[in-house]
């Protein structure tokens, strides 16, 4: 029902089609700085949980 | 470059605390799910009282294990692993245990309001206005402990699960200030600011984010701590954990509920948007994997290791509810499984199968962190919770598909003549044998729940606490040397520098999905095709309304037909968006224990709803040899008063949020309404007489009864008198 109430609307058409480009822009942006990420900061951020070493083996 | 080392501790009491309130929430919400799931087996355990009928506990079952068990869960793993990600006590000593004693107090008030009755009827937001602005006040309380606690860090670099954390915080705040628009008739009574088509579309919102910022990115968050920590080893790929962020709330905000505009949309629009639906199964399954693939090293420990295997079962269930998920979008998937016991199932996956396990899986380690000894109480005894939660969430899920698969071919059955083949109690009937599967599942998902109890308190009561734990880190020189080039501003590693900025740009994010999605959502009222025979509801309707929320009817019952001939043979005429325009707020409901109630007005006399509620069965007692009826029975409402003191105040209230009654009504109100009581109290007297169940009109013309039945035999019946016309 709310799809027919929807397509009433004047100009609908334009929201989704603003979020799908804005959506498609950053994730390409995130997806660049993603794959440059350099290994050594990787690692760094990754081993970041285990750097407060623990006091006990489990 | 590094600075000097500086000794603090950890606040290790506040993630005990949050530790023990879970424990004592998650008994009571189970406990509650465990009686309601036996009560739709033996209505009998309704024991016939308002404080404990299914449509008050079920709200209270949810609120509580939402937010008193999950949410107590979350803060504590959150306090915990935050100060250590950050190398900082928490910010403030002080917050942390307002932030504590006001979550709490919260759960009190709401729990003692929703025994009551006070609910807002909107599911998962059922808190009446007061509450609403406690949790709000709390919530920024939280916020702002954990953001001054990443201001004076001594880690640089902030860890994914703080941007998990960051993005649950400020989305969080969002929603439930946007649903929680409402107008107060008194300290205890709200109605919704948005009516109709227009309150579903913001509950839907408010509901589907709901599920992804409270139940699923702290527990992403928590499982990128947790899950290295427990096996041991770094997260599988980092990389992948930041795709997975990004792409998670923003697709979650944006794409979830777009489904309501797609067939507006020109198609290669059309088609991307059912592309970008189905895109969520990727990040939730990119953190999944990565959580699954960090244990791959340590698989040989999972045998043994209760922690990894909860783990495991959760990370699965994430997996399996994730796909489901964006299954039940598709139309054709829908139009079977909605308003079946398809949804408590897709629900409880993700509840008992992901939250829960996790929790367990979090606790188990965590809770020895908090002594000296380190040691868990047994292994053994948290393999046997294991094995039985593993069960019982088998059970309970396994009982539900079959049961919702049941109810949705049944409801569409033709016969050979071209009728529907089963009445509706016919489907209750049939399924009934599921829903003590279902019971017997969560009981033992309960008694798990209690050994749970007994290991964690036993390993925190047997060794010496450890409330404050020293811990030294270097102070944090940061080096600024990028931050005057704009193109190294807009890097993802600048942004990790500065937790400011972070939770800037996921509120960014939000806010812009959010208003792209809300900006048609708040055109609708506009654009809704108006009716002219549909009128506001006369005093007594209103009133009966509100019982209706009271009672939480809507619980069992949902007010929407859809266009579907299976569903306007049993139930008439479709809904139309016009037809809701006075509903604030709406009562589509989510579930079909019971008939859909949308066009019950006229369809029987009042005489037979007076029974009928007064004993559900009383109506099936010559048709069949065991009472068939799983409501359950409200003689309150045949002995209670209806207060009218606040009726006026109603009235106004309604007037303010653009309900047209004419100027000045509220004054007649009152009057209007026992003449309309009186008139239905007649109609039942003179139904009755000579039937052995007879009532005098004068006792029951006050009675709540009363309202409520004026109520059902509005519903649906204005669309009507527009074709007579
Ligand atoms: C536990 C779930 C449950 C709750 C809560 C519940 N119902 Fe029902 N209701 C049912 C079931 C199941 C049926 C079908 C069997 C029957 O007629 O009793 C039903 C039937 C009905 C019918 C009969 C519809 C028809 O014409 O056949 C009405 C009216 C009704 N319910 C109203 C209410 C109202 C009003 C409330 C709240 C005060 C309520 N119900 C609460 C489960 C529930």
């Amino acid at each position: 029902m709310g799809k027919e109430v929807m397509q009433n609307i004047d100009g609908i058409s334009i929201y989704p089609i603003i979020s799908l480009v804005l959506f498609f822009v950053v994730f390409s942006v995130i997806m660049y700085f993603t794959v440059t990420l350099k290994k050594d900061k990787a690692d760094h951020l990754s081993s970041l949980p285990l750097e407060n070493d623990d006091r006990y083996e489990n | 470059m590094s600075g000097q080392i500086e000794k603090f501790s950890y606040d290790n009491r506040i993630s005990r605390m949050f530790l023990y309130a879970t424990l004592l929430w998650g008994a009571v919400g189970l406990l509650v799910g465990v009686l309601i799931a036996f009560q739709l087996y033996i209505p009998a355990l309704n024991f016939d009282l308002p404080y404990t009928t299914f449509g008050r506990l079920r709200p209270l079952h949810t609120n509580a294990v939402i937010f008193a068990f999950v949410g107590n869960a979350i803060f504590a793993g959150v306090y915990y692993s935050l100060q250590r990600l950050l190398k900082a006590r928490m910010f403030n000593d002080m917050l942390s245990k307002l932030h504590f004693w006001g979550w709490q107090l919260i759960i009190v008030c709401a729990a003692l309001t929703l025994f009551l009755g006070i609910s807002t009827g909107k599911e998962y937001a059922e808190l009446e206005w007061p509450i609403d602005i406690m949790v709000a006040l709390v919530w920024v309380i939280f916020g702002v402990n954990m953001i001054g606690t990443m201001v004076k860090r001594r880690e640089k670099h902030l860890y994914v699960a703080i941007w998990f954390y960051l993005a649950t915080f400020v989305t969080v705040a969002i929603l439930h200030i946007v649903n929680s628009f409402e107008i107060p008739v008194n300290l205890f009574k709200s109605y919704s600011w948005y009516a109709g088509v227009q309150d579903a579309m913001v509950q839907w919102w408010y509901g589907h984010n709901a599920v992804a910022f409270f139940l699923t990115t702290p527990f992403l968050g928590l499982m990128y701590y947790f899950v290295p920590k427990a096996a041991n080893r770094p997260v599988y790929s980092y990389r992948l954990s930041i795709v997975h962020f990004w792409a998670l709330i923003f697709i979650y905000i944006w794409a979830g509920p777009h489904h309501l505009l797609y067939s507006a949309v020109p198609d290669w629009a059309q088609t991307l948007g059912v592309v970008f639906s189905l895109m969520l199964i990727a990040p939730s399954w990119g953190g999944m994997i990565n959580g699954l693939l960090t244990m791959r090293g340590a698989w040989d420990r999972v045998r043994n290791d209760a922690i990894l295997k909860f783990f495991v079962v959760a990370l699965t269930a994430y997996g399996m509810a994730t796909f489901e998920g964006p299954m039940h979008s598709l139309k054709t998937v829908n139009a079977f499984t909605h308003f079946t016991d398809w949804i408590p199932a897709h629900v409880h996956i993700g509840t008992l199968g992901w939250n829960g396990m996790m929790i367990f899986a979090i606790f188990y380690w965590m809770a020895p962190r908090l002594t000296k000894n380190g040691k868990l109480f047994s292994m053994k005894l948290a393999n046997t919770h294991f094995w039985i939660a593993t069960l019982g969430m088998i059970l309970w899920s396994v009982a539900m598909y079959w049961a919702g698969t049941a109810q949705g071919l049944m409801w569409k059955q033709w016969d050979a003549n071209g009728l529907l083949q089963h009445s509706f109690i016919d489907t209750v009937i049939a399924i009934v044998p599921m829903y003590l599967v279902r019971a017997i599942g969560g009981t033992l998902y309960l008694l798990g729940f209690f050994i749970f109890i007994y290991n964690i308190l036993k390993t925190l009561g047997s060794a010496q606490a450890v409330h404050e734990e020293e811990a030294e880190a270097p102070a944090l020189v940061l080096n600024n040397e990028n931050h005057s080039k704009l193109s190294g501003y807009l890097r993802h590693r600048i942004l990790e520098k500065k937790p400011l900025a972070l939770t800037f740009w996921a509120a960014v994010a939000i806010l812009v999905g959010t208003l792209i999605e809300m900006v048609p959502t708040f055109l609708v009222k506009s654009n809704v095709p108006t009716i002219a025979s549909v009128q506001p509801y006369t005093p007594l309707e209103l009133e009966g309304r509100d019982i209706y929320i009271r009672e939480g009817c809507n619980s069992c019952h949902s007010q929407l037909i859809r266009p579907f001939r299976t569903e306007t043979e049993r139930y008439g005429e479709y809904s139309k968006a016009g037809e809701f325009v006075y509903d604030h707020p709406f009562l589509w409901g989510s579930k079909r224990t019971g008939p859909d109630l949308a066009r019950e007005g006229g369809l029987r006399d009042d005489a037979w709803h007076f029974r009928h509620m007064k004993r559900p069965n009383s109506i099936y007692d010559d048709a069949y040899d065991n009472p068939p009826s799983i409501m359950p029975a409200y003689p309150w409402l045949i002995t209670d008063d209806l207060d009218v003191s606040n009726t006026p105040d109603k009235i106004r209230a309604m007037q303010t949020l653009g309900v047209p009654y004419a100027e000045g009504y509220d004054a007649n109100a009152v009057g209007d309404l026992q003449e309309q009581a009186a008139g239905i109290a007649n109609n039942i007297e003179q139904l009755l007489s000579g039937t052995g169940e007879d009532v005098v009109a004068d006792e029951i013309k006050n009675k709540e009864i009363i309202a409520l039945i004026a109520y059902l035999q509005r519903l649906g019946t204005d669309i009507s008198k527009d074709t007579n016309n």
